[in-house]
């Protein structure tokens, strides 16, 4: 399957991606809507003055988040994209308690937010990748 | 009437999903036959509070699809109850006299509500366990407006049920003998914040007392306390449900023994979840982990290798995430070793370090993205590799360094 991979060398630090995930989630018309507003990204970037790059779930080939979840919330399409059932989460963050990426997050008590490769919006591809400058993240079969 | 199985399983709760995904992923076709005591399809135990919460329905509590069973082409016995084994013939029998033959077996029963003997216990006119879905069907239907609720029992189990009836009832009080709130994760700390939540949710509380007699509707206190109530919950703690393999002579402390694949000492009886006990890799004992990742993974594991697959499950940890009236608490891991401690304005970390490794943490509310600390614990990775002051603060990845990360981001995991 294709999954968001990080090429870190190209990464400058721009946070772009951040912004083009909560727009893409957002259900909004107008990226500058979301200004003022506390965004809740699937992807974040970390680093330091020298290093960036950006976290994403990475679709694990045997995911601890929907073994350990309480809800049964979690689960495997069949091309292998870990989705969110945000219907049926509790919001008991069990699954943020056992991903070893921190890839999962949660706006206030409600159901969790993670990455589902923007299956269900309308981008075609992830919104992070088609609007990162500088190739610095990629989807693609690795 | 007697039947054939490859493989037959008792019990019907996580670890059997587990167990059956496991048994699927190697083997498409053999007969699967599933025996379950309630007559429910596997649905969410931790649910039930949220059930009577009002925030998911029966149909939503549901662990799998409905067709869960008809796609892994199971055979579901529904409210039937394994009564024996007899592990020479391979056949368990039921209790309606059925007897099914296996050639690979899972226990995965769970656990039971411990009743204590409470003097005049008998007499109580509504007492309640809150284990089950029905448990939750029939405090929905007991509890009214005016109803003052007593639990026994300041563990999880008592806790979420205090908060699923929070706003059903005309009060909540909550004892334990032990003097704090979730005694068996929390320290005095961390377990004093979750106290005061629960207060200022009007949740009462009486720490380090019990019940010595009831009367009634009346509860007689050690502390000479009396409580009058009109339904009464027991929660004081749960007992894995051993007795089939017992009586067939198989190896059982507390719970049924099992190594890391799940095998227990009697020739093709595996066992998963609740009703075993296993080695937690934090603490380096044997344990009970009565909790659900543990039960998914050890009957996933177990399935694999009943179909002949290979799988280990060797880093087990206890690990824990809940919600109480808007506060999370996660614990995991054990509480050994040195103190390392972050407060914040809302939420305190505290890190348990011992021989150069994470042993284990507690965390209340600060919980963003604490599986980083989680991993380092299953993972055994060495504090040194990491920059543990920042870390500590705020989990990154980035403290893991440039290879860490390359291989984590970069590849397929
Ligand atoms: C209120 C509550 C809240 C909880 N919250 C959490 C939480 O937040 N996080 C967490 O990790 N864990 C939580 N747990 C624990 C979690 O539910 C269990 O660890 C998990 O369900 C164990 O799965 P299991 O498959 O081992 O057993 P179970 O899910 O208990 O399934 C065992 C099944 O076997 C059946 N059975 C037993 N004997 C027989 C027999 N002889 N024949 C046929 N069937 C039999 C039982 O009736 C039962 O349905 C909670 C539990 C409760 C009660
Ligand atoms: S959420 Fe975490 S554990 Fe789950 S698939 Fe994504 S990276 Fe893996
Ligand atoms: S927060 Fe939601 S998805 Fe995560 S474990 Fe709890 S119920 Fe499952």
């Amino acid at each position: 399957m294709k999954r968001v991979f990080v090429n870190e060398e190209h990464c400058i630090g721009c946070h772009l991606c951040e912004y083009n995930c909560a727009f893409a989630n957002s259900g909004l018309n107008d990226m500058a809507k979301l200004k003022g507003k506390e965004i809740f990204p699937r992807i974040r970037v970390e680093g330091d003055d020298k290093i960036t790059f950006a976290v994403s779930c990475r679709h694990c080939t045997d995911p601890i988040c929907i073994k350990s979840c309480i809800s049964g919330a979690l689960s495997r399409n069949s091309e292998g994209t870990v989705e969110i059932d945000r219907n049926k989460c509790v919001g008991c963050q069990t699954c943020i308690l056992v991903c070893p990426y921190g890839a999962i997050r949660q706006n206030g008590d409600g159901a969790i937010l993670k990455c589902e490769l923007c299956l269900k919006n309308d981008c075609n591809e992830p919104a992070c990748v088609t609007g990162c400058p500088n190739r610095a993240i990629v989807y693609e079969e690795r | 009437m007697s039947n054939k199985s490859k493989y037959v399983i008792i019990g019907n709760g996580t670890a059997t999903v587990g167990a059956v995904e496991g048994i699927r992923s190697v083997d498409k076709n053999s007969k699967i036959t599933v025996i379950s005591k309630e007559s429910y399809k596997a649905y969410c135990r931790p649910l039930i509070s949220y059930f009577l919460e009002g925030k998911t329905n029966p149909s939503k509590m549901l662990y799998r699809n409905e067709d869960f069973y008809e796609q892994n082409n199971c055979t579901l016995l529904l409210g039937e109850t394994a009564e024996s084994l007899d592990s020479d013939s391979k056949t368990v029998t039921l209790k309606n006299g059925d007897k099914i033959c296996y050639e690979k077996l899972l226990i995965a029963s769970g656990s039971s509500p411990f009743i204590p003997k409470f003097e005049g216990i008998d007499c109580v006119p509504q007492y309640f366990n809150f284990m089950t879905l029905d448990d939750a069907y029939a405090l929905e239907k007991a509890v009214t407006p005016q109803s003052r609720v007593l639990i026994a029992g300041a563990g999880l189990i008592g806790l979420k049920c205090a908060e699923g009836l929070a706003k059903r009832a005309g009060s909540i009080t909550i004892f334990d003998l032990a003097p704090k709130v979730l005694s068996s994760i929390l320290d005095n700390d961390s377990s004093e914040i979750v106290a005061k939540h629960l207060e200022n949710n009007s949740i009462k509380l009486l720490l380090g007392d019990t019940a010595v007699k009831f009367d009634k509707n009346k509860a007689v206190m050690k502390s000479g306390a009396e409580i009058e109530f009109d339904v009464l919950v027991l929660a004081v703690g749960v007992k894995p449900n051993t007795d089939i393999f017992k009586k067939a002579g198989g190896q059982c402390e507390r719970g049924i023994d099992v190594d890391s694949s799940m095998r227990t000492s009697l020739p093709d009886i595996f066992a998963s979840g609740d009703c075993t006990e296993s080695f937690d890799i934090s603490s380096e004992n044997v344990k009970i982990m009565a909790l659900m990742p543990n039960a998914y993974m050890q009957g996933k594991c177990a399935g694999i290798n009943m179909a002949d697959g290979e799988s280990d499950f060797s880093n087990a940890i206890p690990m824990n995430s809940i919600g109480l009236f808007g506060m999370h608490i996660m614990s995991a891991g054990s509480y050994i070793g040195d103190e390392e401690t972050v407060k914040s304005k809302n939420g305190i970390k505290r890190f348990y370090i011992k021989d150069g490794l994470l042993k284990g943490f507690i965390i209340i509310n600060d919980t963003e993205r604490a599986g980083i600390y989680t991993s380092m614990i299953r993972n055994k990775m060495p504090i040194d590799c990491v920059d543990f002051d920042a870390l500590k603060q705020t989990p990154t990845l980035y403290s893991f360094g440039k290879d860490y990360c390359k291989s984590k981001l970069g590849g397929v995991v």
